[in-house]
């Protein structure tokens, strides 16, 4: 039977009218600081990553463990969503749906609202930041403060994240020392006024600015990893404890949950939460991972939303191929392995999902309609890292692949296009490829050893790349005159 | 047509191509590779060291001396228990600090005051080295153990299972009587600034693992 896609997802505000990936990556390819930070930090992360990997030996199983639960999972979405919904009210959670990041902006600020309250804190979550919360809530005069390290580095600074686990990743210690001491006092306790370039430091002034917010704060907002159907379950993986603050003291907690992040299973967790650390942060563990069911008496929030948010899932969900992209963990492993990445970073990818896994997903989720969109496919060398890497198998550079075909099927005819048509008219006749192997060697001797740097209508082919200089002779000739052969 | 109603829909008519039934696939087989006990509790007291926690192994006896050497090397003068923990380990907390009962530090920010929390465990895990609470009354509300700047956790042998898929097995919820869970692999870390990692930014700096050896042959 086919299947009937969803509507995409708006190109959010932020995001609007981004020039194609190549053009946008142009200035972070000449910040030659950048691009060695750049390469430094994947690479330390991508050494530790393999080194916890090896410690596996069932590692393979596992990926196609967790790639089974994840397709269980998709393939039923309808029924384990029902099933959610009924064991998260069981608990005591109100579920919320959401249809676009509009109607799920609108739900948070209700209940934020209903609660009389201008701030929430907020723990890392790419949901919340796919439908651009934080900018929705301060139109409405709602503080949201980012608790995450990196996050509040990125809002401290009025930047944009340009990686999925490590946000300020194109930050450096310096730079966040001057950010930290420009902007704290603005918005609650000030930096120490000895703070100097030191990590602990650094840290440290996070940590005194952020303990008076959830102190006082009486809503959290969240994503979720995970969310378990047969429990009704959610759960979030952190490493600084700031998620534990957001999840624990406020007594109202919101947690903004993409429909694929459900698993059918409690038993699920078991591959998911080897897998996960080990590929994201190369630890065997990562220092927190809280679940909770609902409301718990006496312990934590007595209030529990959960906004199950579609924005474009659904669409993606119907392309039979394409699907498998809404396995994805969020971990960013196959960013740390891109070459692409690892020099362009994260911001020319014109979304919050950068990378392998962004240049497959944001094109599924928002259309091949915008400049970045179509270029977002184009944006690897497709040397296969990504999928080696991926803990839920995604075929990411089989999946760039259709998508360029997409692309190409949907920009009709091109300069491109039309001299691929001309090159199979001559290569498809032995004849005509003679008299065009004669023009082209006649052309070669012309040339000499110059090179051909652009060619006329092939701008996105000579761009990037110097035309070889044609040979004076081809094999075919050479093949003639030295076996006194005529060509055919 | 309610926002439900409406991605429930969408989501049918995305997935109308497939023909299996929920629940018909066979969880994937992954491999368990077997573990001598002994092994197992030395790696857990490994991996938990390697998060640079602090990881004391003692006999039943000696749990009291290390619990309050624990406190003492700390410099924690206050520390807050649950109200169900061991009442020996509570008088071990009094030999070294002033103790207050979960019950007396009822706000976040009395809370925030307490230099350490003593805590028993639901759960070790020894090929990643974690703790798992399920903040029974011998742990405490959630708070408690995340607040203070100290954490002195008492794991007992028995308690700890060799892998992950062990643990959530044993840790699935009970309908109608879930626990919130939190699972801590050393303290609190990290590496944003330029991937260095810090130990210690909002949950507690020190983590100290006191691995109590109460395995006899016939009491697993």
């Amino acid at each position: 039977m086919t299947t009937t896609p969803g509507p995409v997802q708006d190109t959010s505000a932020v995001f609007v009218g981004m020039p194609s990936f190549p053009v946008a990556a142009r200035s972070a390819l000449e910040n030659t600081q950048q691009r060695r930070a750049l390469r430094q930090a994947t690479h330390t992360i991508r050494d530790k990553r393999a080194s916890v990997v090896a410690e596996v030996p069932e590692w393979e199983a596992l990926r196609v463990a967790g790639a089974a639960a994840k397709d269980e999972a998709l393939a039923h979405l309808g029924d384990y969503l029902e099933q959610l919904e009924t064991t998260l009210v069981a608990n005591g959670a109100t579920v919320h749906w959401a249809r676009d990041a509009a109607e799920a902006n609108r739900i948070v600020l209700d209940i934020v609202r209903a609660k009389g309250v201008d701030e929430v804190v907020k723990v890392k979550s790419m949901a919340t930041q796919e439908i651009e919360l934080n900018e929705a809530l301060e139109a409405a005069g709602v503080n949201a403060w980012e608790t995450d390290l990196a996050e509040l580095i990125v809002q401290l600074g009025h930047d944009r994240p340009s990686h999925i686990l490590v946000p300020a990743i194109h930050r450096g210690r310096g730079e966040i020392r001057d950010i930290f001491r420009r902007e704290m006092a603005a918005v609650g306790r000030p930096a120490p006024e000895d703070l100097t370039d030191d990590p602990a430091g650094l840290a440290e002034a996070a940590r005194l600015h952020l303990r008076e917010k959830f102190l006082r704060a009486k809503v959290a907002v969240s994503g979720a990893n995970f969310a378990v159907a047969d429990t009704g379950t959610l759960v979030v993986v952190e490493s600084e404890g700031n998620g534990r603050m957001c999840l624990t003291l406020p007594e109202t907690l919101v947690s903004v949950v993409g429909i694929e992040k459900v698993l059918p299973s409690w038993d699920d967790l078991a591959p998911m939460l080897q897998l996960l650390p080990r590929s994201s942060t190369g630890e065997r563990m990562n220092p927190y991972t809280s679940m909770w069911s609902g409301v718990h008496d006496g312990d934590g929030p007595s209030e529990v939303h959960v906004v199950l948010l579609d924005n474009g899932r659904t669409h993606v969900l119907a392309d039979r191929l394409g699907r498998q992209a809404l396995r994805c963990i969020r971990c960013s492993a196959c960013l740390n392995v891109c070459p692409v990445y690892e020099r362009t970073g994260g911001h020319a990818y014109g979304s919050v999902y950068p990378g392998p896994i962004g240049a497959v997903l944001n094109p599924q989720l928002r259309g091949t309609t915008s400049d970045v969109d179509k270029s977002l496919p184009y944006a690897s060398s497709l040397c296969g890292a990504c999928f080696d890497v991926c803990p839920v198998r995604i075929d990411i550079p089989e999946l760039l692949v259709e998508l360029r075909g997409r692309v190409v099927d949907q920009e009709g005819r091109t300069a491109e296009s039309t001299a691929m048509a001309a090159a199979a008219w001559v290569l498809s006749d032995p004849k005509r490829l003679a008299r065009a192997q004669r023009a082209a060697t006649a052309a070669g001797r012309l040339l000499g050893d110059r090179t051909v740097r652009a060619v006329p209508g092939l701008g996105a082919w000579s761009d990037a790349r110097d035309v070889p200089t044609p040979p004076t002779e081809t094999f075919r000739q050479w093949w003639a005159r030295e076996r006194g052969e005529e060509p055919r | 047509m309610s926002a439900r109603d409406d991605i429930l829909a969408r989501v049918r008519g995305a997935t109308a191509d497939v023909t299996t039934s929920p629940g018909e696939r066979r969880p994937a087989p992954v491999p368990d590779a077997p573990a001598e006990r002994a092994a197992t509790l030395s790696l857990f007291a490994e991996t938990v060291a390697d998060y640079r926690a602090q990881v004391v192994r003692v006999g039943p006896d000696a749990v009291a001396d290390a619990v309050a050497g624990a406190l003492r090397e700390h410099g924690c003068t206050t520390a807050v228990v649950p109200s169900g923990l061991d009442p020996a380990w509570v008088r071990a907390v009094a030999a070294a600090a002033e103790v207050l009962a979960e019950t007396e530090v009822t706000s976040d920010a009395a809370l925030d005051a307490v230099d350490a929390v003593v805590t028993a465990a639901a759960l070790g895990v020894a090929t990643t080295g974690t703790v798992v609470l399920d903040h029974g009354p011998d742990q405490g509300r959630r708070a408690l153990t995340l607040v203070p700047d100290t954490h002195v956790c008492v794991v007992r042998s028995r308690q700890v299972v060799h892998d992950v898929p062990e643990a959530v097995a044993r840790l699935r919820p009970q309908p109608g009587r879930a626990r919130p869970l939190t699972w801590v692999s050393g303290p609190s870390a990290t590496s944003d600034i330029e991937l260095e990692r810090v130990e210690g930014v909002h949950g507690p700096r020190t983590l100290v693992v006191v691995l109590v050896d109460d395995e006899t042959e016939a009491g697993r």
